[in-house]
């Protein structure tokens, strides 16, 4: 029996299932989408009559657009304050359950369930507590009464806005963050803190000197999931704000909580600029590229000095 | 004694309080789901008058021509389970072949499903629909509105993460078990499927369980790829096509919402050790 020759069918044959699918909806569309985005590429031109070469022109427009700045800024100030709320609420939620109180298994459970369901779903009901329910509030107890004014409505405040987007991203992904510093936190050897109370090193001591350190890794990991999440960004924000409401930006009125996944959306569909919204898509690629790179930096060094 | 018995009080009322606080919003879906459009805006954080009103909304929602719940969750798990039952098999062959192949192509191919992990969908997503175009007219396969296009494109997005993971795990089952079952007279694709396949168990869960977390929820692909208001539509989809309505009928929209939740949660209880563990597996990888 040829061996070699059975092997290089066997390789081919069980590669060519995922070569296919991959090709079909990952590769040619990413070429396609690269090509397209210094093209003139709109609905009328899908067939590809129409289309011209046009350079850099998507670039350079989207980048003196307000609305782009704007959503990139914000993606960018959203990322930064979404990822430490995260962390710091999913560490401090694992310290909580891997602690020795009673019912932690239930308290796991609860804090992941709603990790489960989807950002859309959640968005949606998120939507209704800041409309509904918390101006509900205000209807029953006199002293909340400022809650049922409408000119207080969360979702009517753009600075508000964007907390209850942290506050809802936070509520849905903390729970499976907390499970991988779980993981971290069980790996630590009982000894080593036994070791040190026996030292006379207090909790806050143990925290910093035996515990971070210990979980190190597990941070990078938590780190650059929660970054990349976070950058990505849009179930949550189409459901819950839809990108308003609007404020004023480089003296141009535009939506105050559209980050940067709706931008692209949005400029495709609702603007009806396919090409705009896949150079600006492209952009969005290589900032995503770039902190893949930096992230691979991190572990790889960490690696070497474990 | 008694400091840490002090501590350890303070730890459980603050864990107690934050487990209501997590739960609380599902606790609002439900009391809601249970009201009239009237009372649900009138007095959206005091309980029922009248718990049977709870049916009488499900009731509405299984039978809305606007939900349509029963076909969409139809097709919900007719298309998770479609694409997690591919992912695995393809995946997992995929993985094991590129482990064993020790050429230059199949570092490259493998490479290439790695790399293309940072390749976010929103640079895809529009050439993607002119692509499926451009396939129907030339070779007549109709991918756009159907299943089998949903169910091609979760094979597609899902791959590269799956065959990471089957790679790295495969990577560390000993090759004499193979040159064992090759010396017994097995072919290459009896060893796969009889020796190696099983012992993917662990691994094969993670896959699942981040998948089908993800395919169950996801909103943007089937809208783009099944389209609004189309016959075929998944439970976000048809959620999304009510609650994103202009006027919020927020008793219906809730109710559809809980009854979205339900059989999600309910799995999820069923199932949560190795769910949490695959999660967690998956992340670390």
């Amino acid at each position: 029996m040829d061996n070699t020759r059975e092997n290089r069918i066997v390789f081919w044959l069980f590669l060519s299932p995922v070569l296919v699918a991959f090709l079909m909806v990952v590769i040619v569309p990413f070429i396609m989408g690269i090509f397209y985005s210094f093209t003139s590429w709109s609905s009328s031109a899908r067939a590809g009559a129409g289309l011209e070469f046009i350079g850099l022109t998507n670039f350079t427009e989207s980048l003196s657009d307000p609305s782009f700045l704007y959503s990139f800024l914000l993606t960018f100030i959203y990322t930064a304050v979404n990822v430490l709320v995260i962390n710091i609420a999913s560490f401090a939620l694992a310290l909580l359950v891997t602690s020795a109180i009673k019912g932690r298994n239930l308290y796991r459970i609860g804090f992941f369930l709603p990790n489960l369901i989807g950002g859309l779903i959640l968005g949606y009901v998120w939507q209704f507590i800041f409309n509904n329910a918390i101006p509900g509030l205000g209807k029953i107890w006199e002293f909340l009464a400022p809650l049922a004014n409408p000119d207080n409505l969360i979702l009517a405040d753009r600075n508000a806005s964007i907390l209850a987007l942290v506050a809802v991203g936070t509520w849905q992904y903390a729970g499976y963050i907390m499970m991988i510093y779980v993981a971290a936190l069980e790996s630590v050897p009982v000894e080593l803190h036994e070791a040190a109370r026996i030292d006379g090193a207090n909790g806050w001591h143990r925290l910093r000197n035996i515990t971070i350190p210990m979980v190190a890794q597990a941070f990078t990991i938590t780190l650059f999931l929660t970054l990349v999440n976070s950058f990505k960004q849009f179930d949550v924000n189409v459901s819950l704000t839809a990108g308003g409401p609007s404020t004023m930006f480089l003296g141009k009125p535009i939506f105050g909580t559209e980050l940067l996944a709706l931008d692209i959306y949005n400029t495709a569909f609702l603007a009806n600029n396919l090409a705009q919204g896949q150079a600006r898509a492209f952009l969005f690629f290589l900032v995503l590229v770039v902190i893949s790179i930096i992230q691979v930096r991190t572990s790889k060094k960490r690696e070497i000095e474990l | 004694m008694t400091e840490r018995r002090k501590e350890s009080l303070i730890l459980e009322i603050t864990s107690a309080l934050l487990f209501v606080i997590f739960l609380l919003p599902f606790g609002i879906v439900i009391i809601n789901s249970a009201k009239d459009a009237f009372s649900v805006t009138q007095n959206p954080m005091g309980m029922p008058e009248d718990w049977t009103q709870l049916f009488r909304n499900i009731a509405n929602i299984w039978t809305s021509p606007n939900v349509q719940y029963q076909s969409s969750f139809l097709a919900s798990v007719f298309i998770t389970v479609a694409s997690l039952m591919a992912i695995t098999f393809f995946s997992s062959q995929a993985a094991w072949v590129l482990v064993r192949t020790k050429t230059k192509i199949s570092s490259a191919i493998f490479i290439m499903f790695v790399a293309a992990m940072v390749i976010p969908f929103q640079i895809v997503m529009f050439p993607l629909l002119s692509w499926f175009r451009v396939v129907h007219q030339t070779i007549g396969i109709k991918l756009l509105r159907t299943f089998g296009g949903m169910i091609l494109a979760y094979v597609g997005f899902g791959t590269s993460l799956s065959i990471f993971m089957y790679h790295g795990f495969i990577k560390s089952i000993p090759y004499e078990l193979e040159e064992a079952a090759n010396i017994d007279g097995a072919s290459r694709i009896g060893t796969f499927y009889r020796i190696i396949y099983p012992i993917l168990k662990p691994i094969h869960a993670t896959v699942l369980v981040l998948n089908g977390i993800w395919i169950w929820n996801d909103y943007l692909l089937p809208l783009l790829v099944l389209g609004k208001g189309n016959r075929v539509m998944t439970i976000p989809l048809a959620v999304s096509n009510f609650a994103g309505a202009y006027v919020k009928q927020w008793d219906l929209i809730l109710t559809s919402i809980l009854m979205a939740m339900v059989p999600v949660i309910v799995f999820f209880l069923i199932a949560q050790k190795s769910i949490i563990k695959g999660m967690v597996q998956g992340s670390i990888k």
